[in-house]
Parts: structure tokens; C-alpha cells; sequence
């Protein structure tokens, strides 16, 4: 069927792009005129849509996914960092249609941020989704992370397929709760991705964040139906085993395999475990090449900020996203403080989110050997003061960005450097080192 | 930071009631920094915890209690309840405490939720909270005739109406506060400090936590004798703060 919505989307597309303009816009105008356009392209792919939601590791998951994918030859559609909602969804189907409309692809991975999640599956219903976790960030959006797990309870109502969830975040893995009962209008199979015994005391969940009994959490009530592991939850489709400096354990089908990483942090290799089993679903039971799967897991880099390692001074200098209290302590906790020079930027801006009382919720004790050379951005002082009361050195406080960095890179010359960033910081410190040495540009 | 040695001065007993439950948006800032204020002061800190079920602690000379979901203030109700004589007896005999949010909620009448139902409160606080849809949410400036500014951030969408029994803690200057109508913020009754301002609310207004400190040093040992905390960082930050808008 021909429209001309896709020419005048493509068009408008084309104009704002050499304005330099937004990337969503012209997805806005293909909307306007053309309502049904992306339902009918995504619904003419082979294997469908999966959504990708949860508070915190979408964008390095859902590339996980994509690359898993492509290494058993897909054709594979997703959507880039700073469009994951409806309308920026639209408009990079925009830019991957032929002027017919046709869309090139096996199968479309989305990353959606589970408000905007619930707008697009009433629009389009993912035949798979994969829910990450559901954590304090974003309180200030979305109210209370009750709220939160009932977005992504929506989502997965709307799963025609299947539903990847985290076994080990009891809000998530309760989802299946309410699957398949009496009525519902798609019955989806539901699988979970788990960790080892071993590695949940690592993965402190918000509730047991401040009290005595910190231990592993496992849901409530475990999904009919399934066997094994029945101890500590319902059995798992993959299960993070391992993690070592360089290399990680995963089981799946009755088998451990063991495959290096080029991620940092314990929590991405979770989302490995995520993006594999979310894989594995879209695959089906067809033929799997699976050692070309599990290096091309090996083979994923960090995603935007998410771990990146850069250059500067001939010295690796990390940046290291932080949202949240979880995502703050699991950064502190996966990687340790000895040997590097510190930086921490806070910013409340709205992306960041605008409340600061979460810095009180992470344990700074691990820096105190250390200390912290420069604390930056708009809540530098917040962050001063949550540091004077964990009893944490700190020097530098400056709140301007650009001036922060420059005295963290001359004062730290012939150490290896870590920034915990803010969303928005993240981005302010990406430019300005873009200045001076190379930083993968991300469309 | 104050960190010479000094003789200890005597212990002081921070007892924070239901953190399993009610602990969200920062409220362990609240205990930390009593914590470590007590400490520069020159007194000894004792920090507990009671939870659902556990047997409360006797002398214990400061309460504080935090925010919590609607759900965690649906976990906590019976036992908060068996324990309210108890509480009531400490407010009135002049303990300082400090609730925030849904605690600060459960120590009034009531909260009727907007979902339908009342959830019964311990009534050591003459106030009564109405769940709505409407959601309060960021910063938030106050005056408080007693602490001077007072700064944090709200989020609730619980709103309260303040009796004749209490009064205020401040009059918003910047936010909402209690409710979205008469301006005023918190509640005050003996040596209870209740608010919707986490922040966390300690951490920013230190005037507030010299206060709980002081009132109980006094009251445990007749007179009260402050050590030189460092609060430039703390001025600072409220600095920045006051500039962030709503």
C-alpha cells in the first residue's frame, strides 16, 4: 500500500536533520497524518517487536540484544539513545523505510521508558518483551516504584509471545502473577533470567537497601507450572553463575559457559544474562548457532556513558552512569576505588531527576581510602555534604562542569580516572572531552 | 569536620522506627546525620532499629521514622498500632521525634486513601491526611518561626489538614507543603517534628536535628553542652538548593 505519509515523514525528516533540529519532530508529523503507520510497519516484520523496559540498563541491554541477534543473521530494527518513546520511534522508522514505506528487517528491537512503554504497546502489542528492574530512580516522575512496577505490568499484559523477567527483582518477577489468568487476553509464556545464589547479596534490592536483613530477595510466589530451583524461585531460562575480572559464567540449557566480557560491572553482565534469554525467546526453537551467540555476547561494548572507557593523557579515565541508589552502589561496588583518581557529578536536571535525596541512600565508605579529587555539577555541595557526613576526603568542589574536568585532568596526570555521572553531567563531560581526545559519536 | 577526640559526654539512644518498611527517598539520611551531629557534639551515639515484630528498645532518648509506600504503611498499621499507647506516652513525656511523610501521616487521625480505605493513624498529632490524585511533588522552602528556612523536596500525594492541637512547622515559601491550599507546612506538637520534606530534611537544616539532639540531651541529662560542628558544606548546599526551581 502506498502513503504519502512516508514521503512527506522522510521529507520533513530530511529538513530538520539539516536544521539540526530535533529527532523526533518529524515522527510527530507522520503520527499526525498518518496514525496507523507505525503498527502497520512494525506488524509486517517476520519475528515481530520486542520492547525492552525497566528503570535502569535499557540502552545497553536492548544493544545486547540487537548484536545477539545479528550474529544468527537477522535483519534487525531498534531505535537510538535519546529516542526511546513513541514519537522518536516513528521517526527513526522514518529513516530505515524505503519511500514505500517497507521496512527492511526481521524483527524490531525497542528500548522504551515504561511511561512512554504503556502508550506504545496500546498501540502496537509486542509479541516479546524483557523488564529489567523496576528501582527508585525517576521518583519524581512516576511517584512511587509501585507505580512503576504497574507500568510494566501493563506491558506485559499487552505481550502477545513472551515475557522475559528478572527473577531477582521481587516487583518484576510478581508480574507473572498476574499472566495468563482467567480472562486475560493473551496467554504470553513467560521465562525469567536469575542469578547465581552467590552473586544476589551484590544486588541489594530497594527494600533491603537500609536494613539489617540485606539479603537475597527471591519473589513471593513462583510462576506455575515450573521446576527446579523451586528453593529460591522459579528456574530460570538463563542464569548469571559468574563474574571474574575479564569473563563471566552463564547457564543455559542445562550447560555453563564461560565467555569474556568486554563489560564493566556486575550489573551490565546481568543485563547480558537479560539480553540472552530475551535472544534466545525472539530465536525460538530454530537453529541457534551458539558459539557464534555467546562471542558476540563477549564482543558487546558498553553502550553511551555506560561504563565507557576513553583516553585521556595516555590514561584510561572511565565514565560511569549513576541514577540512582542501587545504580550508584553497584557502580561503587563494581569498580573499586584503589589506583584511580575520582571525580563525582551531580546534576538535577530533569533527565537526571530532581530530587537529591537518593545520595543518601548510597554508602560512600569504599571511597574513603581514596578520597575524591573534584565533586561537580549543579548539586556539587549536596554531594560535599553527603561525603563530609560518610567521612569521605574530598578536594575540589567546583559546580561549573567544564572547569571541574579540566582541574581533575591536570591534577590527576599519570592516574587512571573515574567520573560518576548524572545523566545530563554525563553528557556536559562527554563534550568537553570530545575536545581532546575521541569519543564515539552516538546519532 | 569535627573529628578530635573529646570526651564523651554521655550516650544517646536514636531508635528508627520501621526503616524495613518506611524507609524511602533518603529518610537514612535523617539517622545518619543525627548519628554523626551526635558524635560531634561530643556525646556517644547508639543507633537502633525496630522493625514489625521485633521487641522495642527501651531508653531510647530520640524516634525518627520515614516515608514509605502506600503498601509499607499497609504492612506496618497493626503493629504501629499495638505500639501507639507506648508512643503517645513518650511524645507527651516531651521524647523528640522526628516522622516524615507516611509515618508523619500515621501519626495523625487518619489517611484515607484515595483508593478508599482508612488507614488508622496513632493520633499523637491532631492532623488528618486525604489521599488524592493530585501528586506534590519538588523543591520545597519554608519559614519556620523556630528553624529559620527550611529546605527539601516533597513528593506525596497524600494531603493533610492540620487541628488546633498542633501546630505548623512552617509556611511555604516555595512548594506546597501539607496540602495544595493553606500554605503551611509539617506539624509541630511537644518535641514532635513531623514533615513532608525529605531531602533528605536533616542533612540541609541541621538547626532541626540540633534540636532533637538537644532536647534529648536535656532531657536525659539536665543540660546540654554543644560541640562546633563544621556546617559550611551544609550552607553551601542549602545555598544551591534555594536557587533550584520547584
Amino acid at each position: 500500500m502506498f502513503s504519502f505519509s512516508v514521503p512527506l515523514g522522510k521529507l520533513v525528516r530530511t529538513l530538520s536533520r539539516l536544521r539540526g533540529g530535533g529527532s523526533a519532530f518529524p515522527g510527530l508529523v507522520v503520527e499526525k497524518i498518518d496514525p496507523g503507520f507505525m503498527q502497520r510497519t512494525l506488524s509486517s516484520l517476520p519475528h515481530g517487536v520486542a520492547v525492552v523496559s525497566g528503570t535502569n540498563g535499557k540502552t545497553t541491554t536492548t544493544k545486547m540484544v540487537v548484536e545477539l541477534l545479528e550474529s544468527q543473521g537477522l535483519k534487525v530494527f531498534t531505535n537510538r539513545t535519546g529516542s526511546n518513546f513513541t514519537r522518536g520511534v516513528a521517526a527513526s522508522l522514518l529513516g530505515d523505510v524505503d519511500w514505500r514505506g517497507r521496512l527492511d528487517a526481521d524483527v524490531a528491537i525497542l528500548e522504551l521508558d515504561e511511561a512512554h512503554a504503556v502508550h506504545f504497546v496500546n498501540k502496537v502489542p509486542p509479541r516479546f518483551s524483557l523488564l529489567l528492574n523496576v528501582l527508585r530512580d525517576q521518583l519524581d516522575r512516576f511517584g512511587e516504584i509501585d507505580k512503576t512496577a504497574r507500568l510494566l505490568e501493563h506491558i506485559a499484559l499487552k505481550t502477545t509471545d513472551t515475557v522475559v523477567l528478572n527473577r531477582e527483582d521481587p516487583r518484576v518477577a510478581r508480574i507473572a502473577n498476574v499472566l495468563n489468568v482467567p480472562g486475560a487476553v493473551h496467554n504470553p509464556s513467560v521465562r525469567y533470567f536469575g542469578l547465581d545464589e552467590s552473586l544476589r547479596s551484590t544486588f541489594p534490592n530497594d527494600d533491603d537497601m537500609r536494613t539489617a536483613t540485606t539479603g537475597p530477595s527471591s519473589p513471593n510466589t513462583p510462576a506455575p507450572g515450573t521446576a527446579g530451583e523451586v528453593s529460591d524461585g522459579p528456574a530460570a531460562d538463563v542464569v548469571l553463575r559468574r563474574v571474574g575480572a575479564q569473563d563471566a559464567d552463564f547457564e543455559f540449557d542445562g550447560e555453563t559457559v564461560t565467555t569474556g566480557m568486554k563489560l564493566r560491572g556486575v550489573y551490565n553482565i546481568f543485563n547480558a544474562a537479560a539480553a540472552l534469554s530475551l535472544a534466545r525467546a525472539i530465536l525460538g526453537t530454530g537453529a541457534v548457532d551458539t558459539p557464534k551467540l555467546v562471542k558476540a555476547l563477549g564482543d558487546v561494548a558498553p553502550a553511551f556513558g555506560r561504563g565507557e572507557s576513553l583516553t585521556v593523557d595516555g590514561q584510561p579515565l572511565e565514565l560511569v552512569l549513576v541514577k540512582n541508589p542501587s545504580g550508584f552502589r553497584l557502580g561503587l561496588k563494581s569498580f573499586p576505588a584503589g589506583g584511580y583518581a575520582t571525580m563525582i557529578a551531580i546534576n538535577d536536571n530533569y533527565a537526571d531527576g530532581r530530587d537529591m535525596s537518593w545520595l543518601w541512600d548510597v554508602d560512600f565508605e569504599s571511597l574513603r581510602e581514596d578520597g575524591v579529587e573534584v565533586l561537580t555539577g549543579v548539586r556539587a555541595y549536596d554531594m560535599a555534604l553527603r561525603l563530609q557526613y560518610d567521612e569521605v576526603r574530598f578536594g575540589t568542589v567546583e559546580t561549573d562542569i567544564t572547569a571541574a574536568l579540566h582541574a581533575f585532568i591536570d591534577g590527576s596526570r599519570g592516574k587512571p580516572k573515574r567520573i560518576f555521572c548524572t545523566y545530563t553531567a554525563m553528557l556536559a563531560i562527554r563534550r568537553e572531552l570530545a575536545k581532546i581526545t575521541i569519543v564515539e559519536v552516538v546519532s | 569536620m569535627t573529628s578530635e577526640a573529646q570526651p564523651a559526654k554521655g550516650t544517646v539512644r536514636v531508635l528508627q522506627l520501621y526503616p524495613r518498611d518506611m524507609n524511602i527517598y533518603g529518610d537514612w539520611g535523617n539517622a545518619l546525620v543525627l548519628q554523626q551531629r551526635i558524635k560531634w557534639h561530643g556525646y556517644t551515639p547508639e543507633l537502633l532499629e525496630y522493625n514489625v515484630g521485633d521487641e522495642f528498645p527501651g531508653d531510647i532518648d530520640i524516634i525518627v521514622g520515614g516515608g514509605g509506600q502506600d503498601s509499607g504503611q499497609l504492612v506496618i498499621q497493626d503493629d504501629l498500632q499495638a505500639r501507639a499507647d507506648h508512643l503517645r506516652a513518650l511524645a507527651d513525656d516531651g521524647a523528640p521525634m522526628l516522622v516524615i511523610c507516611g509515618l508523619y501521616q500515621l501519626f495523625g487521625k487518619f489517611f484515607k486513601t484515595s483508593a478508599g480505605p482508612v488507614i488508622p493513624g496513632i493520633g499523637i498529632l491532631d492532623v488528618e491526611t486525604h489521599g488524592t490524585d493530585e501528586r506534590l511533588i519538588g523543591n520545597v522552602t519554608l519559614k519556620s518561626p523556630e528553624f529559620g528556612d527550611v529546605l527539601g523536596y516533597e513528593n506525596h500525594s497524600g494531603q493533610t489538614t492540620l487541628g488546633p492541637g498542633v501546630e505548623p512547622l512552617g509556611t511555604v515559601t516555595k512548594g506546597a507543603g501539607n496540602n495544595s491550599k493553606d500554605g503551611h507546612e509539617g506539624a509541630r506538637y511537644r518535641n514532635v517534628v513531623a514533615s513532608y520534606l525529605h531531602g533528605s530534611l536533616l542533612p540541609k537544616n541541621p538547626a532541626i536535628a540540633d534540636f532533637l539532639i538537644r532536647t534529648a540531651v536535656e532531657r536525659k541529662y539536665g543540660t546540654f553542652v554543644p560541640g562546633t560542628p563544621d556546617d559550611d558544606y551544609a550552607r553551601l548546599a542549602r545555598e544551591h538548593a534555594a536557587r533550584r526551581p520547584r
